[in-house]
């Protein structure tokens, strides 16, 4: 009863910590959008092109005849009920575009990142237990290689390999352009035959850090007294393994993937910019290009906000599976 | 007694020296960098040309010949030349962005560890809503509205990277502050002040001095790929821009790898030097380490 009470505490406080950084975050955003030089919002109602209309419509939008905190709570309003103005380059609404690239990238980074952590876990688990061996050694140098190297750049030498060189795969894009698909098989394959690449570049920029991460840990856990005491009690290697290592080395690696997720979101915009893939990532790189500084921010609002939920969803998860998590 | 400290100080370098020594992983490591901060000193004197001097047309995208070693790029610019000087950039922005890091980082650990209470609880507040913020977003909205230089590049990753350093710095502080001497320090009426910079400061040196030179390896990926991004700066080359025009003029459509391979590689080994570097020092100086 006790421990319930405790962990909906927990809970309540983890809710507010969640909303009050969205909140900070938001509010950053503002800031940064609003008063730093280059302020986006003025530089267009400056440019002559603009027609009169436009610039008042904005004006009305952003609040820009009112006091900064004015402004600042037209701007609250607005992200709450998801108006986030116009694209410049686009000419349609940053919420519309942001909706019809998001899925792309959930489906990229989603694959990417559950194969990493199955093949991380994986090699991590061979490693640990052959430790010292030529496969751990192996696997350690090549994870820090991957680690020194930007995934921007794997991925271009994944293009000059893999599709220019053996014509293998499409160098861009999600699907070939201008081809009508007969049936969603079709159309899967066809999503499938380019994600390909840019998948499995993530997924190696990403992999070297879980490996590195579980490894470690069963290590540690290894070399434990309960081991030893299951060791001493006459079970086979495996079972210790599967039984009593695994599970305690898996916990912390739920908090291991929250915290790289700024790790994978950097990823995901470099491959993404690489493959002309169209999500979140290229728009970014897109944004930068025209100056489209609605767009931008925007898609840092809404990256900012996913990361920092599923960073709640990842305290919520650990205080389910970690009975120790109490206050 | 200043010169005792001196003789303690070198005593401690001769060590730590000896048993860095002996780690082969930090001897390839230091031999990368002392390479590369040999070539970007003398780049003028090494480069064949002016890497910013525009070529003639039939020198346009030309693979590597004998008078262009890494070959030409979309402008008729020597590759060589832009590797050369592109060492520059990275390890100064390296180097800068990792001081900003570790001076705002040292400064919010050394305080929140030390005074604890509400001044901890609102300073760590604060670099868990820096953690949580995904790193590389912040960096190209930041960098792309103070605009494209060499300092602003350096500002923009300098004030992304001291949260994990405020960390550090604060765990350490937490356990060093109870420790007998301080506590005696705290007896004989020592000032606040002089405790964290004469006492503590040099106890957390020795431990974040591994993070420093990892931090240094991220910081110069992270000019990569803002600049590959499009956001570097136009006048200065860097492995990073190098890489930006390459992608944007098709070069890997074209099969032109001796335009991408040789920026890439450069930042590899450097990174690489750096982190072995950093792992070398993590087990000489936390000793924890070693045991494993």
């Amino acid at each position: 009863m006790v421990d319930r009470m405790a962990k909906k505490k927990y809970l309540l406080v983890k809710c507010g910590q969640t909303l009050f950084t969205i909140f900070i975050v938001l509010t950053l955003n503002f800031f940064l959008f609003r008063v730093m030089p280059g302020d986006p919002a003025r530089t267009l109602i400056h440019n002559p092109r603009i027609s009169p209309e436009i610039i008042a419509n904005l004006e009305k939008v952003f609040g820009l005849d009112k006091p900064l905190y004015m402004q600042y709570l037209y701007y609250l309003k607005n992200m709450i009920t998801g108006n986030m103005g116009m694209s410049f380059a686009f000419r349609r609404p940053v919420a519309d575009i942001i909706a019809d690239k998001m899925g792309n990238t959930i489906l990229l980074v989603g694959v990417a990142t559950v194969l990493s952590i199955a093949i991380g876990i994986f090699i991590g688990v061979i490693a640990a237990y052959k430790r010292g061996s030529r496969i751990d050694i192996g696997a350690l140098a090549f994870s820090l290689f991957m680690w020194a190297m930007p995934a921007f750049w794997l991925g271009i030498i994944m293009v000059i390999v893999f599709s220019i060189y053996f014509r293998a795969f499409p160098t861009s894009g999600i699907t070939i352009p201008g081809y009508s698909h007969d049936s969603f098989f079709d159309l899967a394959k066809d999503v499938a035959h380019h994600m390909f690449l840019p998948t499995i570049t993530l997924a190696l920029v990403l992999l070297g850090e879980y490996f590195l991460i579980m490894r470690n840990t069963l290590i540690d856990v290894l070399t434990e007294d309960f081991i030893m005491t299951a060791r001493a009690k006459g079970l086979s290697d495996a079972r210790i393994l599967q039984k009593h290592a695994l599970k305690n080395a898996l916990l912390p690696m739920v908090t291991i993937i929250a915290i790289s997720l700024g790790f994978i979101v950097a990823g995901a915009i470099e491959v993404e910019t690489v493959f002309s893939w169209p999500g979140l990532g290229r728009l970014i790189y897109e944004s930068l290009r025209n100056r489209d500084y609605p767009i931008l921010e925007g898609v840092f609002a809404i990256v900012s906000i996913c990361v920092i939920i599923a960073n709640f969803a990842s305290d919520l998860l650990y205080a389910y599976i970690d009975p120790r998590v109490k206050t | 007694m200043k010169r005792e400290r001196i003789e303690l100080y070198k005593k401690k370098a001769k060590n730590t020296w000896n048993l860095y020594k002996a780690s082969t992983m930090g001897m390839i490591g230091l031999f990368i960098l002392i390479s590369f901060i040999i070539v970007a000193l003398f780049a003028p004197w090494l480069e064949p040309y002016d890497p910013y001097k525009i070529g003639e047309q039939k020198d346009i995208m030309k693979p590597p010949t004998r008078e262009h070693l890494f070959g030409t790029d979309e402008l008729g610019r020597d590759i060589l030349s832009g590797v050369i000087i592109g060492s520059r950039v990275s390890l100064l922005v390296g180097l800068f962005a990792t001081l900003i890091s570790m001076v705002i980082g040292s400064i919010v650990g050394l305080l929140s560890g030390f005074y604890g209470k509400t001044i901890d609880a609102i300073l760590m507040r604060i670099t868990d809503i820096f953690l949580v913020i995904p790193f590389l977003p912040l960096m190209i909205v930041l960098a792309a509205l103070l605009g494209p230089s060499l300092w602003n590049i350096i500002f923009v990753i300098g004030i992304d990277g001291w949260p994990s350093t405020a960390r550090v710095v604060r765990s350490q502080v937490l356990s060093i502050k109870e420790r007998q001497f301080i506590l005696r320090l705290r007896a004989l009426g020592a000032s606040d002040y002089r405790i964290m910079m004469k006492h503590i400061s040099p106890n957390i040196f020795s431990l974040i001095f591994a993070n420093t030179i990892l931090t240094i390896a991220v910081s110069i990926l992270s000019e990569a790929v803002l600049s590959f991004l499009g956001l570097g700066d136009p006048l200065h080359i860097s492995w990073g821009t190098q890489l930006h025009f390459a992608f944007e003029s098709g070069a890997a459509g074209l099969g032109a790898y001796w335009y991408l391979l040789p920026p890439g590689i450069a930042i590899v080994l450097v990174v690489l030097g750096f982190t072995l570097m950093g792992y070398a020092f993590d087990e000489i100086l936390n000793p924890k380490l070693r045991e494993r």
